[in-house]
């Protein structure tokens, strides 16, 4: 990126302290890290091993998962006690149905239940459903969501705005190592007979994680 | 491969010192649990981590603690729990 910025300015201007300078410049050196998977990157495709355009595809697809596709998946398995089992024990084959592919990690479906409530994090990194539900949110990936969601989750739950009954049992979720989670939210009250399409509305990112519960049907209203 | 532990079996987390690219978070570790399920077996994270094949394979585990085994001031229920994926070599029988 250019250290110069001309700055054409055709845009509107927000009043914040500019300088004349990038908001974010490229100050630091590149890591070490980023400088040997360029060297990895550049050789694989001089020897012919994959192209560019492979791995622009490749990015593409990834950044093409949001958590539509998760909602979606939720909504079918609200709606076929079916394809629920088989999301809850054989979750690869119900994934294929969706064209999904986790390999090679495994999806762990945990299911929000009048006594349980599930919420997921990962302490160690930020590892999380992409193929599922696509970039994890920047506050997924923070020090204080990863070390306080283990330890205070009834603190954190309530700071996202979600009450939990105290009667009701909280299960963290640390995403550690080879498994990936997905929260099944409970179906809310008042969508009965609802089609799949319908349900999916109801289903955010949020409480895929287990932060929240899925919406409710007054929410969604107008 | 076979696995040594089965679900329902109390196991200790061993409280070992590790450098390296290691899945087993400190919070858990010398923490007693019980086996949840069997995951299967994957390669192991710690030499995957460094170039290598990441065999032999590792069997892997979720252990479901209690959160107050976890923290001594926990506040919430005493029927909270936290669910995390462990490799066998990092559990003893409890």
């Amino acid at each position: 990126m250019s250290e110069t910025h001309e700055h054409a300015h055709d845009h509107e201007h927000p009043p914040h302290a500019h300088d004349g300078k990038p908001i974010q410049e490229d100050a630091l050196p590149p890591l070490e890290a980023h400088v040997l998977e360029t060297a990895v990157r550049e050789l694989l495709i001089e020897k012919g091993v994959i192209s560019s355009d492979d791995i622009r595809r490749s990015i593409e697809e990834r950044e093409s998962r949001n958590p539509a596709l998760g909602a979606k998946i939720v909504a079918r398995a609200w709606a076929d006690p079916e394809f629920k089992s088989k999301l809850m024990n054989e979750s690869d084959e119900a994934l294929l149905t969706f064209g999904i592919n986790m390999s090679p990690m495994e999806l762990c479906v945990v299911e929000n239940t009048q006594e349980v409530h599930n919420m997921v994090v990962c302490t160690l990194c930020s590892c999380y459903p992409r193929p599922v539900l696509g970039i994890p949110p920047a506050w997924y990936k923070r020090r204080d969501y990863r070390s306080r969601a283990v330890r205070e989750p009834r603190a954190v739950l309530q700071e996202f705005g979600t009450q939990i009954p105290e009667a009701k049992q909280v299960r963290v979720h640390d995403s550690n190592a080879d498994l990936r989670y997905l929260v099944l939210p409970q179906r809310p009250d008042g969508t009965e007979g609802w089609d799949e399409e319908q349900l999916a509305k109801l289903v955010t990112r949020d409480s895929m994680i287990g932060v929240s519960d899925a919406l409710t049907p007054a929410e969604i209203e107008d | 491969m076979e696995a040594r532990f089965q679900p329902g079996d109390r196991v200790r987390i061993l409280d070992r010192d590790q450098p390296g690219h290691v899945r087993t978070p400190i919070y858990v570790r010398g923490k007693t649990g019980v086996i949840e399920r069997i995951v299967g077996s994957f390669p192991n994270p710690e030499l995957l981590a460094v170039g290598h094949s990441g065999l032999p394979y590792k069997m892997l585990y979720r252990v479901n603690f209690a959160q107050s085994e976890l923290w001594d001031d926990y506040d919430g229920k005493p029927e909270d729990t936290l669910e995390i994926e462990i490799y066998e070599h990092w559990l003893a029988p409890a």
